[in-house]
């Protein structure tokens, strides 16, 4: 046993409104940059669709994750490193540009400018890369959103597996739910196991996944070996970036922007406990279906003396355990069990987890009754399908996915009864395999989901792992080249831009 | 006059180029390992890139170490397995058939890098001027061919390689040997050393980066600790 600390997040669907104020936020810290205006490092989808970039899900199209070969071992669905280095010329698997969008901004002087017109002033699009005009934007970031575009091209989408699609493309019977997505912060990332310069890591101290961006050269394997398509290119600096966690504020024990700004309080961040030497077993598992079982086995109790004491052996501060006990992420991945990996049959072993989204009762609406298992509603009778959450978050086993489900409705309905009948209904909780006082902390943690209650980040130790005196006059958080200045100016080896087109310019 | 210029080109030129070579990579590494890259623009736009660049780097790599082992291996060694003509006649005809691949490969990816909108607004002058220059000293490597076809007794192979051997061996041969040469031969031989001396202020630093390292990475994962301390047995 080799214990290792992660901070992991937790986002609850069923509270997510799809404001998309996670992903603005975080564009505008990290993002809106020249050679990122395409990047999103957190972006939120509607579901059902094809997502981004366009068909992500399809890992027959773009090889990303492991596969695991017929002696047990996995490897990248890219390739061997053999496979890797051959395809380094031309990478086969990498998306283009238009996979995600171009991006595009709009010529809004001319609102201003124009002269007296017959018709009014519009502002027309150009792109961002090239400054010229575009006759048409044919796709953004976010071209979907609320079931945006015909059903037949939505439902490429990868989830609808085993699922009978044709029926939820009528108006009565649709469904939809958001999902926000960012860099998974994998505990088997494909992305660094296919980098051939060995410039991404993860953080041995709170498992942060993290490009070097001084040892990056650009051979752009990442992107294609990440399945999540969570590493971008940037095409003007030309090496790879992802989501950093916002370890800045990680470090300060503040949540990341993206938790911070979450207007619906559906974020979570909390340490995880992990056992580094059953990681490569758990991602080889033969049955897809058993994977996130797997990874559940992979995960420590914090409350478990022997694992406390192997911690301190490894070198987890106190503090770390201490948060670790507390963790939101262990209540709801490990105790309550309602949350799930994104995935898991891409064996990376995610750690953004996700509480599946309740939905309308269909049959209710349908008949005038609704299918009920007791006192509960049946939650095979909900408005989106089981088995199309269980592709997204199981590999397709309905089982926990139902059981997560049942739970969050036994939760209501316990609640229901304490605070309008006054009565305190054990029943509710032991037919989900709960206590009432477990009930209680769910809806503690869930549904009033306080500040403190969802993000317990402990802050980074630096005094005891790194050397103060060692960086005594360094340059510290810096873009473009440590100390020199940030931009092309002066520097011999930069190249000389060609003059930088201002999209406002050009005729 | 001319042996001035001689004496100027093939004597003091290359350890000009030879130098800033190595010292602008060290310095560029050392200070700016941000710029440190291969800048590939496939990602705004696939086409012609996968031929193009497969062909071409296949092609600049066999001739590369073509040159190297051609030029640097000593006469008494090669001359132990097969005669001069021999060797000339393989270097012509394994070099043309990889200066041909190449050729095909870089001129798609010039062809793309001029006429393709994406790709000639995002690209420096640098990427630009760099990928001219390979595509004439390519060419004026093809157009040897036919002078080497003219005197198959390897005379001039063997002029070329004393001359290659003397400048790396710090002990340069006189220039005026090299007087007789056709032009294709003299323009390569320049612009080759001019290609060494831009290569650190251009994106052909990632050649030394060729990762063929990865090979022996152990296992796939690469996890850092910051403890330097913890190493130390702090708490």
């Amino acid at each position: 046993m080799r214990v290792r600390a992660q901070i992991a997040m937790v986002l609850n669907l069923d509270k997510c409104i799809g404001c998309h104020t996670c992903s603005v936020t975080c564009k505008n810290v990290w993002t809106s940059r020249e050679g990122m205006e395409y990047a999103w490092f957190n972006n939120v989808e509607t579901k059902p669709g094809i997502g981004y970039p366009k068909d992500w899900e399809n890992q027959t199209r773009w090889n990303g994750g492991w596969v695991r070969k017929r002696n047990g071992k996995i490897q990248p669905k890219i390739g061997s490193k053999w496979r890797i280095l051959a395809n380094i010329f031309a990478n086969p698997d990498l998306p283009e540009i238009d996979d995600y969008y171009e991006p595009f901004t709009f010529d809004y002087e001319h609102l201003q400018k124009a002269p007296e017109l017959e018709a009014f002033p519009t502002a027309r699009p150009r792109s961002l890369i090239t400054g010229q005009r575009m006759e048409k934007i044919e796709w953004g970031p976010n071209w979907e959103e609320i079931l945006g575009g015909e059903f037949a091209k939505r439902s490429a989408d990868y989830n609808f597996e085993g699922v009978q699609k044709e029926i939820y493309g009528q108006f009565e019977n649709t469904f939809m739910m958001y999902l926000p997505r960012l860099c998974e912060h994998c505990l088997n990332p494909a992305c660094v196991a296919a980098c051939p310069s060995g410039a991404i890591y993860k953080r041995e101290e709170d498992g942060i996944v993290l490009i070097d961006q001084d040892k990056c050269r650009g051979w752009r394997m990442c992107v294609s070996a990440c399945p999540y398509k969570k590493v971008y290119f940037n095409w003007s600096s030309g090496k790879s970036e992802k989501c950093i966690f916002c370890y800045p504020r990680i470090e300060a024990g503040e949540p990341t922007v993206c938790s911070e700004t979450c207007v619906g309080r559906i974020r979570y961040l909390g340490v995880m406990l992990y056992d580094a030497d059953r990681i490569e077993q758990a991602a080889s598992v033969d049955d897809e279906r058993r994977l996130y079982d797997a990874q559940m086995g992979v995960f420590l109790d914090p409350d478990d003396e022997r694992v406390i004491a192997q911690a301190r052996r490894d070198g987890v501060p106190e503090s770390w355990l201490e948060a670790a006990r507390r963790s939101p992420v262990w209540k709801m991945a490990m105790e309550w069990k309602v949350a799930f990996p994104l995935h898991p049959e891409y064996r990376t072993l995610p750690m953004v987890w996700y509480v599946p989204p309740l939905s309308p009762i269909q049959s209710a609406a349908e008949a005038g009754k609704m299918g009920v298992d007791g006192a509960m509603p049946d939650v095979r009778s909900l408005r989106i399908p089981l088995r199309y959450l269980a592709n997204l978050l199981t590999a397709g086993d309905e089982e926990p996915v139902a059981r997560g489900l049942e739970r969050m409705l036994a939760m209501r309905a316990y609640m229901r009864a304490k605070t309008v009948d006054g009565v305190v209904d054990h029943a509710i909780a032991k037919r989900v395999g709960l206590s009432a006082q477990q009930i209680e902390a769910m809806y503690h943690v869930m549904a009033i989901a306080n500040y403190e209650d969802r993000f317990v980040i402990p802050t980074a130790h630096r005094e005891t792992s790194e050397d103060a005196y060692a960086l005594r006059g360094a340059c510290g958080f810096s873009f473009g080249d440590g100390c020199s200045p940030d931009g092309d100016t002066g520097n011999l080896f930069a190249g000389g831009k060609l003059k930088r087109k201002n999209p406002m310019e050009v005729a | 006059m001319k042996d001035y210029i001689f004496q100027l080109l093939f004597v003091w030129y290359p350890y000009i180029c030879l130098t800033v070579f190595l010292l602008g990579s060290l310095i560029r590494f050392d200070r700016e390992p941000y710029s440190w890259k291969a800048s590939s623009s496939q990602m705004l736009r696939k086409r012609q890139l996968r031929w193009g660049s497969n062909l071409f780097h296949v092609g600049i790599l066999f001739l590369l170490l073509g040159h190297a082992v051609g030029l640097l291996t000593p006469t008494s060694v090669y001359t132990l397995v097969m005669s001069v003509e021999q060797k000339q006649l393989i270097a012509v005809a394994a070099g043309g058939i990889a200066g041909v691949i190449c050729f095909a490969g870089l001129t798609l990816l010039l062809h793309r890098r001029l006429f393709d909108e994406r790709i000639r607004r995002t690209s420096s002058a640098m990427d630009i001027a760099i990928l001219a220059l390979l595509w004439i000293q390519l060419v004026l490597g093809l157009a040897t061919l036919p002078f080497s076809l003219a005197h198959r007794d390897g005379s001039v192979m063997l002029i070329l390689s004393h001359w290659a051997q003397g400048i790396v061996t710090l002990n340069p041969v006189d220039a005026k040997t090299l007087q007789g040469l056709d032009w294709p031969y003299l323009t390569h031989l320049v612009l080759g050393m001019t290609l060494f001396l831009v290569f650190p202020f251009s994106r052909l630093v990632h050649i030394w980066s060729a990762p063929v390292w990865y090979l022996g990475r152990r296992g796939y994962q690469v996890v850092r600790s910051r403890g330097p301390l913890r190493a130390r047995g702090a708490p």
